[in-house]
């Protein structure tokens, strides 16, 4: 750049200043990104750079979708493999890249984090944290990937530390301590850029922490605000709780929410009360437990809060990717929620606009003054043990859902299975998994079975399904090339008709997917990557 | 000081710190080696609801063996006698097998010692002590599964026998036997349960295939593998089929086993007995 700027000037005594700008500012035009940084701003209009994915859903309103064409519905069936990135982990890989003008930056388990050239999938740095061996993890060494702002990626770590890594090399540029791992807390979550603040939300409903969702300031690493997802004294909805049960409420808040700048709104949902499966001894709704938060993105304060499940006994946590949706002149919000119900709320308010069953489900038969579905008396776990649809692994889960709005249809991952519940109580002990509970496959129920179902969100219907041969823990892209793209439990990557449900294309990776895909250009060429089994892989055109 | 003394010193030092390496040795043995909970009612309602959180899943409510671990109501049991094997069992998990090791099932610390002997100490609560095999013939139960009773057509038993249902040399050491009864007379019912992620570390369920490729050949067996685009099929005859699902002019699963039902009158309970029993010898070994 300054080379540019000092020719320009040079050439200004030749009186050709003017064309001389002109060309610098072609040059700059196309020299800015690949060293420029991730502004708030660039995150605000993610729409206007489709060649990258700048945020876990690919844009603030979570709705997964890329508007890159160039692998559309005609040319879908000739996708190849174009690179493939072994982790070297072990375990579920269950992130989703982040790509910035050809640089992609991803996790994998035990607190990787690296940056492969995005054209070939080579190294540029490595990071991985140096996890305890006495972690408190729930469910593997997992974490879904990472937040970019400034020159900054952030890590939430296993430990519960909060960590800004340099861009460029990796190289740790501040990290924080959240909370006592030996406790229980953990981060899991890609965390959320906003502002100029790394937004972040506590994992370990399994062990009676209490949950919370924290704001630090990107550049330093400071603390901002803290909301706790369980009230104490004094404080609104501390009354739901009873006795002193709300010290080990759990509510953790494990998946990555979405912002509203015209209301500065964060919204962020939160998980199962503690102890998960037995409600003896925490009486009351148990707010803020698989909720929706409306929180100010400044302060933290709550705006408005929508509870899905109240005095939750099935761990069915609130924690899928609430999905902004505009429709008909309303600003909406959307969640397809582990309880087996498809939630539309106003997201000015948080009142509920609807609320339909879109998988299996037993627990429900009448809904309350709002339309809010309300358990059934015997749908409460029993020391004998009782069925109950869906299972605790619930309809749907982590797997992180689409929102296409050019079908106007809302792409998501479905399990239809039933669990029989029992209780089985257990005394809190820090930092020991307590689930007060046990949960198991029912004999009497149908096998498991697992589905991508497109839903329109102004009516909950189904508009079609494809059934897969197992359930998946895969996630969901949609493009504007009228694509849908998912994986399956048996490691295939498949890219179907969004309109339809109609399979084009799909490739054997030889892993699992527990990951969700996303898309990106480099050099005007479209890539659709995915990680599964322990690697990352992309995909394009020949 | 002389060099001598300083000698003898030094191997005082020595010998008293083995002898304090010798002394932690028998405490840790002995803290993992005897149940400070045997018969203790109370530690086995604690241990009941440690092993409903932590076992159940595989060995079923009530330890009456699961989806895939072992019945532990049985006295006799495969891997362990004593308290302290059991002890070291569930702390270390068994090589080759899908028993996990505590704490290592990506779950959090896993147990602590006390939460083990508690779980120790609620299975010996349960315990059946009538004899597994309920006084069937084990030789002549060898006689009819190799002969009569046509069970090695198509399972295998220590390396003899036919291959398109489950391999059972195992099977009498980690099920019931109620379960393998129930497997003869309704051989689709367990068929119709389906695996979780959590029990599949190979997702075989024996389901019944029945398909028909482009030429019109008619293929019927039971699937070895699946996903949604092909799948793997072994027919009666023990022929391996590689399918690719578009290309077929029909697929069919069924949950109907190609395992024929086992009622009294083609399999006597006696008779059912003696291979029960058969099994489970072979199963204990």
């Amino acid at each position: 750049m300054t080379r540019h700027w000092k020719q320009a000037l040079e050439l200004r005594g030749d009186g050709v200043l003017l064309p001389s700008l002109v060309v610098l500012l072609f040059l700059g035009l196309f020299a800015i990104p690949t060293n420029a940084q991730i502004t708030s701003e660039r995150l605000l209009n993610s729409s206007k750079e489709p060649q990258n994915w700048l945020t876990y859903s690919g844009d603030y309103a979570g709705r997964r979708f890329s508007s890159l064409d160039q692998i559309n519905i005609k040319n879908a069936h000739s996708l190849v493999a174009k690179w493939v990135y072994q982790t070297g982990a072990t375990g579920k890989l269950e992130s989703t890249p982040l790509v910035v003008d050809g640089i992609l930056y991803d996790t994998a388990q035990d607190d990787r984090a690296f940056a492969l050239d995005a054209r070939t999938g080579r190294p540029i740095w490595m990071y991985q944290h140096q996890v305890p061996a006495d972690i408190r993890p729930c469910c593997g060494h997992v974490n879904r990937g990472l937040a970019i702002l400034g020159d900054k990626v952030f890590l939430g770590t296993l430990d519960a530390h909060v960590i800004a890594l340099d861009t460029k090399t990796g190289n740790v540029i501040w990290d924080v301590v959240a909370a006592e791992y030996q406790k229980g807390y953990s981060f899991t979550v890609a965390p959320l850029a906003v502002k100029d603040l790394v937004v972040i939300g506590v994992s370990g409903g399994e062990y009676g922490v209490r949950g919370f969702i924290d704001a630090y300031d990107a550049a330093t690493g400071a603390r901002k605000w803290r909301f706790y997802t369980v009230p104490g004294p004094g404080e609104a909805g501390h009354e739901s709780w009873e006795g002193d049960s709300w010290k080990i409420g759990g509510a953790p808040a494990w998946n990555t929410g979405t912002y509203d700048a015209a209301t500065n709104q964060i919204f962020w949902p939160t998980g199962n009360p503690s102890p998960s499966n037995r409600g003896e001894g925490r009486a009351g709704d148990n707010l803020y437990s698989n909720s929706l938060l409306a929180l100010n993105a400044d302060t933290g304060k709550m705006n408005w809060y929508f509870q899905f499940t109240k005095h939750d006994e099935h761990d069915w946590d609130a924690t899928q990717v609430p999905v902004m949706v505009d429709s008909g002149g309303k600003h909406l919000i959307a969640q397809a929620n582990r309880n087996g119900f498809f939630y539309v709320l106003d997201r000015g308010t948080g009142k509920l606009i609807s609320a339909n069953a879109y998988g299996k489900i037993t627990w429900s038969d009448s809904k309350d003054a709002d339309g809010r579905p309300i358990a059934n008396k015997e749908a409460s776990p029993t020391l004998k043990g009782h069925t109950v649809c869906p299972g605790a692994l619930g309809t749907t889960n982590f797997m992180a859902p689409s929102y296409n709005p050019q079908t106007a249809l809302f792409y998501v991952t479905v399990r239809d299975q039933c669990d029989i519940f029992s209780t089985a109580p257990q005394p809190y002990e820090a930092g020991h998994a307590y689930y007060g509970s046990a949960y198991f496959p029912s004999e009497e129920a149908e096998p498991y079975r697992g589905f991508l179902k497109a839903i329109d969100p102004a009516t909950g219907a189904i508009k079609w399904q494809f059934e897969h041969t197992s359930p998946t823990w895969s996630g969901v892209l949609s493009t504007s090339g009228g694509l849908v793209f998912t994986g399956d439990a048996e490691g295939n990557f498949i890219a179907l008709d969004a309109a339809s449900g109609k399979v084009l294309w799909h490739f054997q990776m030889g892993g699992a997917v527990y990951a969700a895909p996303m898309a990106f250009a480099v050099d005007g060429k479209e890539f659709v990557a995915i990680a599964a089994g322990s690697a990352v892989y992309t995909f394009g055109l020949p | 000081m002389s060099a001598t003394s300083l000698l003898a010193e030094r191997r005082g030092l020595l010998l008293a710190s083995v002898w304090t390496a010798l002394l932690l040795l028998s405490a840790t043995a002995a803290a993992d080696d005897h149940n400070p909970f045997a018969n203790d009612p109370k530690a086995a309602k604690a241990g009941e609801s440690e092993f409903r959180i932590n076992c159940a899943l595989c060995h079923g409510l009530g330890a009456h063996g699961g989806g895939r671990g072992p019945d532990l109501t049985r006295a006799q049991k495969k891997h362990v006698h004593s308290d302290a094997e059991m002890f070291q069992v569930i702390s270390n998990g068994i090589p080759g097998t899908v028993m996990p090791a505590n704490g290592t099932n990506g779950q959090g610390v896993g147990m602590t010692d006390e939460e083990i002997w508690q779980i120790i100490t609620y299975i010996r609560s349960v315990e059946v002590k009538a004899p597994a095999n309920a006084g069937g013939n084990a030789t002549r139960g060898k006689q009819l599964f190799y002969g009569d009773a046509n069970c090695s057509l198509c399972h295998m038993v220590e390396g003899k026998g036919g291959r398109v249902g489950p391999e059972l040399t195992g099977v009498g050491g980690s099920r019931t036997r109620d379960a393998i009864i129930d497997s003869v007379r309704n051989p689709s019912r367990r068929l119709a349960w389906g695996l979780t992620e959590s029990t599949k570390e190979f997702p075989q369920e024996y389901e019944t295939i029945t398909a028909a490729t482009a030429d019109g050949k008619e293929i019927k067996g039971v699937a070895l593998n699946e996903d949604n685009f092909s799948v793997q099929i072994m027919d009666a005859s023990e022929n391996i089929f590689l399918l690719e699902k578009d290309k077929l002019r029909s697929f069919k699963k069924s949950r109907e086993s190609m395992m024929p039902v086992y009622k009294p009158d083609l399999l006597s309970d006696k008779d059912l007995d003696d291979i029960v029993a058969y099994l489970i010898s072979v199963g204990a070994k």
